[in-house]
C-alpha cells in the first residue's frame, strides 16, 4: 500500500465520493490542498469571488441534485466566510461537505495569523464537525462527514484540517462501509403506526398532505403523487416543500403559512385529519401555534424525531424515511382495497369547500397597464418557461411572488433559503445548479437588495461560462421589510428606502454578460423571451410598482385564518 | 419537573462542548453537570440534572439523541435511581462552635478532611437534600468556603428479576 499525504488523501476521498466538482477560494493554510487539485482532472474546481458563495453554491449544487456539496476555504477569514452558507444548508437540512485549512496543529490556540476556531463557531450550525489533528484519522473522519452529510435528515458537516496534516504521510485505506455506534440515522418507519394512520385516515372527512422539504430530501414525490391520488387529498406545501408535488395538479393547494394561499390556509384551519409529510410546523407554517389545526388529529412522518412534538402535539407520530413511510402507507390502503371512488364519495363535500375557498379568495394581484406588477413577471416567466426551469431565489418578496406564482411540477426546482431566510443566496446557488444541469435553463429571481449582497459572483457565472438568467425585480426598496413597516410601523420607512441603485445594465456589460430593462407591462414578455433565449449570462430588471405587496399576509403571531388580502 | 439524565458519549473533543452549546442554544436548563470516565475509554459518562415540562424533556432527550457524539440517553429518574452528590465545607470552627461542627458531622456521618486552629474542612455525601440540610444548618456557624461536585446517578437493578 503507498502512502499518500493528507492533501492526498482529501482529493482521494472526493473521487470516492463521487464529487465531480467542487466550489472554493484558496490561502495559504490550504494551498497544498489547492496544489493537489492542480495536478488533477476528475475533481473540478470552480473559483468564486467570495466564500459565502463557495458555500451557497455548493448548497445549490446540492439541492438541485440531492448529492453532497462540497465547498473548500482557507482558515480564519476563509473559513467564518462560509459560516452563513452553512447555518443557510442547516437550516434548510441540506447535504454539504465544508472542508477548511488550518494554521498548523503546533500553533492552534496561539492566535496565529488567520487563525479561528472554526469548529467552535460552527459547532451550532452544523449537523456535525472535526478537527483533524492526525493523519491517520483523515480518511475515517472524510468518509463519515460524507456519510453524516447525506444519511437521516441531511445537514452540512465540517472539517477543518490543519496544514501540518494535510502534509503528513499515511497509508492510505478508504473505508467502503461505515457504521457509528453513536449515530443511528435511519429508522423504518414502525408499521403499527402507519397502519394507525391510516385508519385515521379512512374516517377522515377533511383532511390535508401538509408536505414539507423532508418529502423532497427523501426522494418521495411518486408516493406522495400516488397516495394523494389514491385518496383524493388536497396538498398544501412549505416554501422548502414547493416541487415536492406538481404545483399545476388539481390536488394542489399551493404553499400554506405567512404568504400561503386562501385556501391553503383556511384548509388547515378546518382539516379533521393533517398529514404531516418532511415538514416541521415552522412559526411561519403555523402562525400563533394555539390557533393552528385546532380540529386536526395530526400524523407527523420525519427522518428527525426531534421535529416530532417541537410546535405543535402530534397524535400519530411516525419516526422515518418520508418516502417509506408513504409507500407503507400506500400499499396498507390499496390492501384494504378501498377504491378511489369511495374516497372520492367520502371527500366530496371537502373538496366543494375546499374549491369555494380557492373561488373566493384565489391567489391574485391587480394588473396594471401602466406600471409592471413583480407578480405578473412571474407568471410570464412561468408560462414561457413551461414550469420546466430551475428557479432559485433570493429571499423577501423576489422570494414570496416566486413561490406563489411559478408553478413547480419537478421535485428539486425551487431552490430558495427557506429556514435561515439569507439573502444573497440565489445568484450563487444559481451557479451550484448551473455547474451541475449545464443544459438546463437556471433562473435566479433576485430584488435589486439582494441581488447586491453576492453580486460578486458574476464573475464566477462568466468565468465558467454559466449562462444564468437573473431575474431583478427592482422596487428601489428592500420590499419586505418596507412592507411590514407599511403595515405595522405607520409607514416609517426606516432604511429601507434605497436612495442609489447602481445601473444594472452597466454593471452586466462590466462584467461581460447582457443587461436588459423593462420599465412597462408591455416589455415584459420582449425583455424576458430575449433574455431566456441569449446563450450566456443575462440579467434583466424589471422596474416594479415600488410599493407593491406580498398577499396574502398572515402578520407574525396571528393565526393563519387572519390573512391580510389584496 | 426536575430530572436526572444520564449520558453516554464518546471521549472525543468537543463532545462536552457539543451538549452544553445545546442547552444554551436552545434554552434548556442544566442544574449540574458532572462527566467522568466509564470501563470503555473510548466513552464518558455524564450526569447531568435539568427542569422543564413533559414535552420539554422530550425534546432535551431527542435533541441529545441526535448530536452524533451521543451514544445514549437514559432518564434515571423515570424510574428508582440512586444519586449522590459530595460536597466539601470549609466551616469556621472556633472555640465555642468546635464541638458543635463536629457533633453535627456525626449526626450527618460526614468526615473531616483537614482541621486549622480555625476551621475544619468537612466532607458530605449524599443526596441533594441530606447536602441541603448540611449546608442549612452549618451556614450559621459561618461556612468561608465550598465546593461541589454535583450529582451523578445510577438506575437500581430490578430487584426481582
Amino acid at each position: 500500500m503507498s502512502k499518500l499525504a493528507g492533501k492526498q488523501i482529501i482529493v482521494e476521498a472526493l473521487k470516492r465520493e463521487g464529487v465531480d466538482v467542487i466550489f472554493g477560494y484558496p490561502g495559504g493554510a490550504i494551498i497544498d490542498i489547492y496544489d493537489t487539485l492542480y495536478q488533477q482532472t476528475d475533481v473540478k474546481h470552480v473559483l468564486v469571488r467570495h466564500e459565502q458563495g463557495a458555500a451557497h453554491a455548493a448548497d445549490g449544487y446540492a439541492r438541485s441534485t440531492g448529492k453532497v456539496g462540497v465547498c473548500l476555504a482557507t482558515s480564519g477569514p476563509g473559513a467564518t466566510n462560509t459560516v452563513t452558507g452553512i447555518a443557510t444548508a442547516n437550516m434548510d437540512s441540506i447535504p454539504m461537505v465544508v472542508l477548511t485549512g488550518q494554521v498548523p496543529t503546533a500553533l492552534i490556540g496561539n492566535d496565529a495569523f488567520q487563525e479561528v476556531d472554526i469548529v467552535g463557531i460552527t459547532r451550532p450550525c452544523t449537523k456535525h464537525n472535526y478537527l483533524v489533528k492526525d493523519v491517520n484519522h483523515l480518511p475515517r473522519v472524510l468518509k463519515e462527514a460524507f456519510y453524516i452529510a447525506r444519511s437521516g435528515r441531511p445537514g452540512p458537516v465540517l472539517v477543518d484540517i490543519p496544514k501540518d496534516v494535510q502534509n503528513a504521510k499515511t497509508e492510505f485505506e478508504y473505508p467502503d462501509e461505515i457504521t457509528l455506534r453513536s449515530y443511528e440515522p435511519t429508522a423504518d418507519p414502525h408499521i403499527k403506526q402507519v397502519e394507525k394512520a391510516c385508519r385515521l385516515l379512512e374516517q377522515s372527512k377533511r383532511p390535508v398532505l401538509y408536505v414539507g422539504g423532508g418529502a423532497i430530501a427523501a426522494g418521495a414525490h411518486n408516493e406522495l403523487l400516488e397516495l394523494a391520488k389514491l385518496t383524493n387529498i388536497p396538498v398544501t406545501m412549505t416554501l422548502m416543500g414547493l416541487s415536492a408535488f406538481p404545483g399545476t395538479h388539481p390536488q394542489s393547494l399551493g404553499m400554506l403559512g405567512m404568504h400561503g394561499s386562501y385556501c391553503a390556509n383556511m384548509s388547515i384551519a378546518n382539516a379533521d385529519v393533517i398529514i404531516a409529510v418532511g415538514a416541521r410546523f415552522d412559526d411561519r407554517v403555523t402562525g400563533k401555534v394555539d390557533s393552528f389545526a385546532p380540529m386536526a388529529k395530526i400524523i407527523h412522518m420525519d427522518v428527525d424525531p426531534t421535529s416530532i412534538q417541537k410546535n405543535v402535539k402530534v397524535d400519530i407520530p411516525i419516526v422515518g424515511d418520508c418516502r417509506k413511510a408513504l409507500a407503507k402507507m400506500l400499499k396498507f390502503l390499496k390492501d384494504t382495497g378501498i377504491s378511489g371512488d369511495i374516497w372520492k364519495a367520502q371527500h366530496n363535500a371537502w373538496w366543494e369547500q375546499l374549491t369555494a375557498w380557492e373561488k373566493r379568495h384565489p391567489l391574485s394581484y391587480k394588473y396594471d397597464p401602466n406600471i409592471i406588477k413583480p407578480q405578473y413577471v412571474i407568471e410570464r416567466l412561468y408560462e414561457m418557461t413551461k414550469g420546466k426551469a430551475i428557479i432559485t431565489t433570493e429571499v423577501g418578496q423576489n422570494q414570496m411572488w416566486t413561490a406563489q406564482f411559478y408553478k413547480f411540477d419537478q421535485p428539486r426546482s425551487l431552490l430558495s433559503s427557506g429556514g435561515l431566510g439569507t439573502m444573497g443566496y440565489g445568484l450563487p446557488a444559481a451557479i451550484g445548479a448551473q455547474m451541475a444541469f449545464p443544459d438546463r435553463l437556471v433562473v435566479d429571481v433576485a430584488g435589486d437588495g439582494s441581488i447586491q449582497m453576492n453580486i460578486q459572483e458574476l464573475a464566477t457565472a462568466m468565468e465558467q461560462k454559466l449562462p444564468i438568467k437573473i431575474i431583478i425585480l427592482n422596487n428601489q426598496f428592500l420590499g419586505m421589510v418596507r412592507q411590514w413597516q407599511e403595515l405595522f410601523y405607520e409607514k416609517r420607512y426606516s432604511a429601507t428606502d434605497f436612495q442609489m441603485t447602481p445601473d444594472f445594465i452597466k454593471i452586466a456589460e462590466a462584467y461581460g454578460a447582457k443587461g436588459m430593462r423593462a420599465t412597462k407591462p408591455d416589455e415584459v414578455d420582449k425583455t424576458l423571451k430575449e433574455g431566456l433565449e441569449h446563450p450566456g449570462l443575462t440579467i434583466m430588471e424589471f422596474i416594479i410598482a415600488r410599493e407593491e405587496g406580498v398577499f396574502p399576509m398572515v402578520p407574525a403571531g396571528k393565526a393563519t385564518t387572519e390573512m391580510l388580502l389584496v | 419537573m426536575k430530572h436526572t439524565l444520564s449520558v453516554l458519549v464518546e471521549n472525543s473533543p468537543g463532545a462536552l462542548a457539543r451538549i452544553a452549546g445545546l442547552f444554551s442554544a436552545r434554552g434548556f436548563n442544566i442544574e449540574s453537570l458532572c462527566v467522568g470516565a466509564t470501563l470503555d475509554p473510548t466513552l464518558s459518562h455524564l450526569t447531568l440534572v435539568t427542569t422543564g415540562d413533559d414535552a420539554i424533556i422530550e425534546q432535551i432527550l431527542k435533541q441529545l439523541n441526535r448530536l452524533v457524539d451521543v451514544y445514549k440517553v437514559v432518564d434515571v429518574s423515570e424510574g428508582e435511581f440512586v444519586e449522590r452528590e459530595m460536597v466539601l465545607i470549609k466551616v469556621k470552627a472556633e472555640a465555642e462552635t468546635r464541638a458543635e461542627v463536629l457533633r453535627m458531622c456525626d449526626i450527618f456521618r460526614c468526615k473531616v478532611v483537614d482541621v486549622s486552629p480555625k476551621t475544619y474542612t468537612i466532607e458530605v455525601t449524599g443526596p441533594e437534600s441530606k447536602i441541603k440540610a448540611v449546608v442549612n444548618l452549618l451556614a450559621p456557624i459561618g461556612i468561608k468556603e465550598m465546593a461541589c461536585t454535583g450529582t451523578i446517578a445510577i438506575q437500581r437493578e430490578k430487584k426481582n428479576p
